[in-house]
């Protein structure tokens, strides 16, 4: 699918441009020694623990989605629950009907990703603001017309079979692997798109879109495929949520909360970098852990913290990582080097940097 | 006579939404700031109606001279700190922020109130009765004076806007910030102002819904920012009497969904809304969209 045309940057003379700064097989190899010990866990730690990490997952899975619809396409949807709703809807519909859980997860996510396609033209007139409430608005519709079908539960929900055959170590095992397996292949989908055009067309929309838009950038078409795969990964996590609940319930799958939790998570790691939602989410558990007895406290002191960054510290906690000490896990943009200049050069795909002058040169050409 | 009867039910509460929704179209007109909080302001305003009540034992229909200004001044300090922070910095961070606003209001009201649900003047022959049309139709009194409210609002507005020399101020801001910068207008103190007006009518929307139902933290987002946007939009954005059009509009299309099934109530008029944002995104009432 081209979005654009020609917009791969060219090495000038003099210049060098690299992905990153540093060598990129350390982080790579750290990222998979990582996700290796993360799959032994199950083995070596309690339930209670992987439950915890389950949850985990989803809420990284969700903020890497809505970092990717607010941090990279502009798009701040308070709506997508709507997608988490759906996901669940889609495992609770196929288990009904005979398929394993774990089975239906992947089949949901798809369904979540084909059902953002009329919603997505429902709403892609409405920009900023009105575009947030308008998913909100939507998602509410989409609880109340799953609500009318009694044979899913209705307006009270229902079990979730189908998983009664495992035993319940087994289960948490399982529930936990399909949680990684969400999670990494969320993590590598974003990656693998922002490093190639949508990344590209995202960041010159970001800069400026009348000038993204007269240079030949799809803009409609990138927002909408954002929108998409913002859906299929809210879908998943949804899906894993149905099945680590082991029940699916309107009121609780269709709330705004999962919202709040992604925007929040997002928003305190470090809005526009991929590595922002995994330190947020981290940050997000730890809260969410150590006042688990006091209600809605983590959510409140999450949301006045939120607050606070986005107004105070716009790069989130990785921005202040990334400024001391320039590092990137997920390298998305480029680095651009004159020739002979050591430690010093700026990331071209980073416009905040750029906007502030500093460390940041003006790409070739 | 039954559809009769829900035309009217539903004319009479489209007043109660455009109460809703024009302090939500008031802070976008002016400041292009989509309050996400909105909903949850009126159920604060509606909480502190009830607590100076208890507190001071005052008729409840005149609580609202004391909620209006406070909440106004609340409006004024908010828009003035963190309101033109994050508009200083950009349209995004403002969704952020009053979305997180909302979060923190609804869960702190949750923690604080319980989730309980509380109705203001229970009782009140205001609040209970009702006058008869035919034999089939009854009037609650207190729609009747919650429509009266909203279009004297509403006028209230449109003549400060055009006629008054603040609102004449308030409208070059909106205009163009800078230039009125230019002319001597300090564009933060008329946003401030403007915030005020907008959270005045929040807080008559808070007290109204008290009234008419019953307020719990969730009413907030659940139905006073949801209706209220869909009235926005339905009506037209950007105009105080496509407010009132699109307060009726869902309204009527509420009161008809409940009469064809009493639990789609609140479906029918979001379908209405998809259906307005479909065929007419520019509303019901204005000509051509406004960007």
């Amino acid at each position: 699918m081209s979005l654009a045309t020609e917009t791969t940057t060219r090495p000038a003379e003099g210049f060098r441009v690299t992905r990153s700064r540093r060598n990129i097989a350390w982080t790579g190899t750290g990222a998979l020694i990582v996700v290796a010990v993360l799959a032994m866990l199950p083995y070596i730690v309690y339930s209670g623990t992987t439950a915890i990490l389950v949850q985990g997952f989803i809420v990284l899975t969700m903020a890497s989605m809505w970092n990717l619809l607010a941090g990279y396409a502009g798009l701040v949807s308070v709506g997508q629950q709507a997608f988490v709703g759906l996901g669940a809807y889609f495992v609770l519909i196929l288990a009904i009907h005979g398929t394993s859980p774990f089975a239906a997860l992947p089949v949901a996510a798809i369904g979540c990703g084909v059902a953002a396609l009329p919603l997505w033209w429902l709403v892609s007139r409405l920009r900023s603001g009105y575009f947030a409430i308008a998913t909100w608005v939507l998602a509410a519709t989409v609880m109340l017309i799953i609500e009318k079908f009694s044979s899913i539960g209705g307006g009270t929900g229902m079990p979730l079979p189908g998983l009664s055959g495992f035993s319940p170590a087994l289960l948490t095992a399982y529930t936990y692997w399909a949680g990684l397996a969400v999670t990494v292949v969320a993590l590598a989908v974003i990656y693998l798109l922002l490093r190639g055009r949508l990344g590209l067309v995202l960041t010159a929309i970001r800069d400026d879109e009348v000038a993204a838009r007269s240079s030949g950038a799809r803009v409609g078409l990138a927002r909408l495929l954002v929108f998409v795969v913002a859906g299929a990964g809210c879908g998943a996590a949804g899906a894993l949520l149905a099945i680590s609940q082991l029940q699916v319930q309107p009121s609780a799958v269709f709330s705004v909360q999962w919202t709040a939790e992604m925007a929040f998570a997002t928003i305190i790691g470090g809005l526009g970098t991929i590595e922002g939602p995994i330190i947020g989410t981290i940050v997000y558990l730890v809260l969410q852990q150590t006042l688990a007895s006091y209600n809605a406290w983590y959510l409140i002191i999450l949301g006045l913290v939120a607050i606070l960054v986005a107004l105070f510290a716009r790069r989130g906690l990785w921005g202040l990582v990334d400024e001391h000490l320039h590092v990137r896990l997920f390298p998305v943009g480029y680095w651009l080097r004159l020739a002979g200049e050591g430690r010093r050069g700026g990331a071209v795909s980073s416009p905040r940097r750029r906007a502030r002058g500093g460390r940041g040169v003006a790409p070739p050409g | 006579m039954a559809w009769v009867n829900a035309i009217i039910q539903g004319v009479l509460t489209g007043g109660l939404y455009a109460l809703f929704a024009c302090g939500l179209s008031l802070m976008f007109g002016v400041m292009k700031v989509v309050n996400l909080a909105h909903g949850d302001l009126a159920v604060v305003a509606g909480y502190i109606a009830i607590g100076v009540i208890a507190v001071t034992h005052i008729p409840v229909l005149w609580s609202f001279l004391i909620v209006v200004p406070v909440m106004a001044l609340l409006g004024y300090v908010l828009q003035r700190t963190i309101f033109q922070g994050a508009l200083d910095r950009s349209v995004l961070t403002t969704l952020l922020v009053t979305f997180g606003l909302s979060v923190v209001i609804e869960n702190g009201l949750l923690q604080f109130f319980t989730a309980n649900s509380r109705a203001i003047g229970t009782g009140l022959p205001l609040v209970t009765g009702s006058f008869s049309l035919g034999s089939q139709i009854q009037i609650a009194y207190l729609l009747v004076v919650i429509f009266a409210v909203a279009v004297v609002v509403l006028l209230g507005l449109q003549y400060f806007l055009s006629a008054s020399k603040y609102g004449r101020l308030i409208r070059a801001v909106a205009d163009d910030k800078e230039a009125a910068q230019l002319a001597g207008a300090d564009y933060r103190h008329v946003f401030g102002i403007a915030a005020a007006l907008a959270f005045g009518t929040v807080a008559l929307a808070g007290i109204a819904y008290g009234m008419y139902s019953q307020l719990s933290p969730t009413t907030g987002t659940d139905t006073i920012l949801l209706f209220a946007f869909a009235a926005v939009v339905i009506g037209g954005l950007g105009s105080l009497w496509g407010t009132l059009v699109g307060g009726v509009v869902l309204g009527v299309a509420q009161q008809i969904g409940a009469q064809i099934n009493i639990s789609d109530e609140v479906l029918a008029g979001y379908l209405v809304f998809l259906a307005v944002l479909v065929l007419r995104p520019q509303g019901l009432t204005t000509r051509r969209a406004q960007s």
